[in-house]
Order: C-alpha cells, then sequence, then structure tokens
C-alpha cells in the first residue's frame, strides 16, 4: 500500500513543523526518516495514521485521501495499519496476551480459542514465549517493544508504522530490534515506515531513506545515496556533527 | 485599558470555553451510548470499581455522619423538649442533603480522582493514541462506561449511606441519649416522605455524571508527564467537588 504526503504543512501555536512536505513511501518497502530530534519526525509520522490532520496539503493511502476523511471512514483504513510506539503504548491494565489480543477481539469474531492461537503466533513471530500472563510492567525494554509489535502485527497489517523503535535500548537489543523488522517486512510483506535518528540502524534495515529538516524532505534515495549525499546538512547528520544555521 | 479588560477577562473565557468542552464531551459520550458495540463488560467492570469498592468507605462516612447529626440536633433539640425529632431530623437530612452530598464527595476523592490519574497516564503514554491507531474510540471505550457506572452506582451508594446514616443516629439517639425507640422510628416514618428519598437519589445521579465526566475530562486533555497527571487529579477532585455543591444548591432550591 502505498503512503503519500503532498504539498503537507503544519504549525503548533505558530510555530512551523512541517512545511509544504512532499513524500512518497514506495509499497512492501523499509523506508526510514530520519532528522534531529524535536524535527517533526513524530508528528510526520501521526499524519500518516491520521492522528494529525494537516493544516493543508494531503495525505493519501493508497488512493484514500485520509486528511479528508470523516472518522467513520478513518476508522475503516486505520485497520490496515499496525503501529509501534516508542515506548510501546501497552495497556497498563491488561496482560501481554490481552494486550495482543485487543484488536482482534475489537475488529474480528473469531472464538477465545482462535483468538489464543493467533496471539501465541504473533509472540512467536517476535521471538517471545511463556508472557502471555505477564503484565507489562513485568518487561524489559526490549521486551514490550517486541510486546507492541505483535499487538502491531495482530491483525496482519498492509502498513506498519515504527515510531523510533530502537531509542532507549542497549545495542544488542537494538540490533535484534532491527533484525525483527526486516524478518518482518520479509514475512509480512507490509509497508514499513521508521522514524529514527540512529543512523547504524538505519543503514541497517532502510530500503528508501528519507531525511527530514527544517519541515521539509531535503533527501530521499537509497541508503548508498543518503550515505554518499553532498547535502551539508545530510552529510552533518550522518557524521553526528551539530548542524548550526547562519 | 484593553490589556486591562483581557487580562481580567481572559480567566472567565477560558472558563467557558473548558465548559464547552465538557458540554462537547458529554454529547459525544451520549452519542457512544448508544451506538454499538455497548461495552457491557467495561460496564460492569466500572461499576465494581465505583459501586462496590467504594462501600466500605461511604459506610463509615454515612454511619458517622448520622451519629453527629444526631448529638447535634439532641442538643439543640432538648433546650425546646424537642429530642423527639432527632430522629426525623436525621433522617431529613440524610436522605434529601447528607447521604447524596457525602457520598459524591467520598466517592470523587477516591474514584473521580483515580479516573483522572488512569486516563492522564494513558494519555501521556500515548495509550490513547494507540486505542485511535487500532480503530477503538476512547470516548467510547473509556469514559462511557465511566459515566453511566457512575450514574448508575451513586443512587445505590446514597441509598446506603442513608440507611447507614439513620442506623448510625438511631444508635447514638436511642442507646446513648436515651430516647424512646418507638417515637424516634415514628417520627421518621411521619416526617420522611419518597419524594425525598427519590429527589436525593436523582441529585446524586447528577453528581456520578459530573464528578465522572469532570474526572475524565481533565484525564482526557492531560499533557506534560507524571507533573501533569498530578495536576489533572488535582483539579478533577477541586471542579467536581464544587461543581457538586454548587448543583446541590440549585437541584435543591428547585426539587424541594
Amino acid at each position: 500500500m502505498k503512503i503519500e504526503l503532498l504539498n503537507v504543512c503544519k504549525s503548533f501555536k505558530g510555530q512551523v513543523v512541517l512545511d509544504n512536505l512532499n513524500l512518497t513511501v514506495e509499497p512492501n518497502k523499509i523506508t526510514v526518516i530520519i532528522g534531529k530530534s524535536g524535527g517533526g519526525k513524530s508528528v510526520l509520522l501521526k499524519h500518516v495514521i491520521g492522528l494529525i490532520r494537516p493544516d493543508s496539503g494531503s495525505v493519501f493511502i493508497g488512493d484514500d485521501e485520509i486528511s479528508a476523511l470523516n472518522d467513520k471512514k478513518l476508522n475503516e483504513i486505520r485497520k490496515n495499519f499496525g503501529m509501534l510506539f516508542q515506548d510501546a503504548a501497552l495497556f497498563d491494565s491488561m496482560t501481554v496476551g490481552d494486550n495482543i489480543a485487543f484488536p482482534i477481539r475489537e475488529h474480528t469474531r473469531f472464538s477465545k480459542a482462535e483468538i489464543d492461537v493467533i496471539v501465541k503466533e504473533k509472540l512467536r513471530q517476535v521471538g517471545l514465549k511463556r508472557v502471555t500472563q505477564k503484565m507489562p510492567s513485568e518487561l524489559s525494554g526490549g521486551m514490550r517493544k517486541r510486546v507492541g509489535l505483535a499487538r502491531a502485527l495482530a491483525l496482519d497489517p498492509k502498513i506498519i508504522l515504527f515510531d523510533e523503535p530502537t531509542t532507549g535500548l542497549d545495542p544488542i537489543m537494538c540490533d535484534a530490534i532491527d533484525r525483527l523488522i526486516v524478518k518482518t517486512q520479509r514475512h509480512t510483506n507490509a509497508t514499513c515506515l521508521v522514524i529514527s535518528h540512529d543512523i547504524d540502524s538505519t543503514f541497517k534495515i532502510a530500503h528508501k531513506v528519507a531525511m527530514l529538516y527544517d519541515g521539509k524532505i531535503i533527501e530521499y534515495g537509497s541508503p548508498d545515496k543518503i550515505k554518499w549525499s553532498e547535502n551539508p546538512v545530510v552529510k552533518n547528520f550522518i557524521a553526528g556533527k551539530s548542524i548550526s544555521k547562519h | 485599558m484593553l490589556r486591562f479588560f483581557e487580562y481580567v477577562g481572559k480567566p472567565f473565557v477560558l472558563l467557558i470555553e473548558a465548559f464547552g468542552k465538557v458540554i462537547l464531551l458529554l454529547v459525544s459520550t451520549i452519542s457512544w451510548m448508544v451506538r454499538p458495540p455497548y461495552r457491557i463488560h467495561e460496564i460492569f467492570k466500572q461499576m465494581e470499581f465505583v459501586g462496590v469498592n467504594s462501600l466500605p468507605v461511604v459506610i463509615i462516612t454515612g454511619a458517622f455522619t448520622g451519629m453527629v447529626l444526631a448529638i447535634q440536633t439532641y442538643y439543640g433539640f432538648k433546650m425546646f423538649g424537642g429530642e423527639s425529632l432527632v430522629g426525623a431530623t436525621v433522617a431529613l437530612s440524610m436522605t434529601r442533603e447528607l447521604g447524596p452530598a457525602i457520598t459524591a464527595l467520598m466517592v470523587t476523592g477516591r474514584v473521580g480522582s483515580a479516573m483522572a490519574a488512569e486516563i492522564g497516564t494513558m494519555r501521556v503514554t500515548e495509550q490513547i493514541d494507540a486505542l485511535y491507531t487500532m480503530s477503538v474510540n476512547p470516548v467510547q471505550y473509556l469514559i462511557m462506561p465511566r459515566v453511566i457506572a457512575s450514574i448508575m452506582m451513586l443512587p445505590v451508594l446514597t441509598i446506603v449511606s442513608d440507611f447507614i446514616g439513620i442506623v448510625g443516629g438511631y444508635f447514638v439517639g436511642v442507646r446513648l441519649l436515651n430516647i424512646n425507640s418507638g417515637i424516634f422510628v415514628a417520627r421518621i416514618i411521619e416526617f420522611v416522605a419518597l419524594s425525598d428519598i427519590v429527589n436525593g437519589l436523582i441529585k446524586s445521579a447528577v453528581f456520578g455524571l459530573i464528578l465522572s465526566l469532570v474526572g475524565c475530562y481533565k484525564g482526557f486533555g492531560t499533557f506534560g508527564g507524571a507533573a501533569g497527571v498530578g495536576r489533572a487529579t488535582t483539579q478533577s477532585v477541586v471542579i467536581s467537588s464544587v461543581s457538586i455543591l454548587i448543583s446541590d444548591y440549585f437541584l435543591t432550591a428547585v426539587m424541594f
């Protein structure tokens, strides 16, 4: 499923976050959006799933312009999405099993036994076993992300969004999550859009990379294209040098 | 001069804006009540939390309210030989006023604050955004069951509080202050009308609506991490308590 943002503008209290932004995310690929913290990456992601509506411009999911849809139709489109939040956003009051079963119970008529099978299968996909009865507070950061991903995969989405999936994890867990994203994309053939400021991760997993700066996509292409970009902002970002405006 | 009016008028504008948002939330909540799925399981879960789990605190406060009322009225009425009216006074005060008001204030402290804190935490940890991404409306899933449960359970708790308060008053009046048991009960039957009890219960249902709606509204609009959750919780208790007492006056003026 293709994702397309056309001339998207968004401001909060007079501060421009997205400025006439254009981006086309290719279907069935992993696209990573890189950019500095607080640069509007999460805002961009929330536009894609309709949590925020643009001040002007359009957001297309497939052929549907979601920025113009009412809540009912938007909810139908959202059933194609799975989203892994930065801190997983698991429901504190539910067990791991209930967290993963939640979207299935909401949107399907599967029996309890069938749902249990799906939950176990999704947990197996993300490399977890025997955690269905645990509460989210009993899990480590990496496990929470895995459970979050299992929940995002519950309805076999066509688009999976990842909001800074490796932030706050140790290097070994970062690598494990990177591998999991690649494996998940191969397994599901979904369109994956990842927000990150982790350059190593980005080059490990991305088919395409887009650099967000000053509310615009200033560079887009294959990881190699980004790696050898002549744009000084991109070069500095990849080298980990601070970007100063004159 | 313009700045002065801006400075003075701003709190009023904000107050009206907040009131408007609460009304919009109420309309949205009502509209979700009549649309499937009806969230019966969630409603029962909230009824247990609002009602069953509030019983101990309601019983204790109800009993001691009735008991202190009996002592106070006894000493007042004794001055002109009206001790026989203690039972009726306790019963009327409990059913018309103190039962609904004390119950609502106690439940606000226990339940309204918990609603604001729980929904506020869900807001700042992106759990509410997660609901949206899963095509689940948080007003229907989180707020509607809490509002329905509060409207239904506050009258039940108030009946318990009324009864326990009168029993407490009986214990103090008859056992400790030696008022004749028969007269105590007879005066209650003579002076307390069914409408006193029913109007008290109607008031308590309105209080249930207020405390749940304010708690959910403050929680839903939380921002700013843990500090924001604390702020929302405190504000919800203060606003609910004040609103309950203000609405109590107007409801009483209209009903009795």
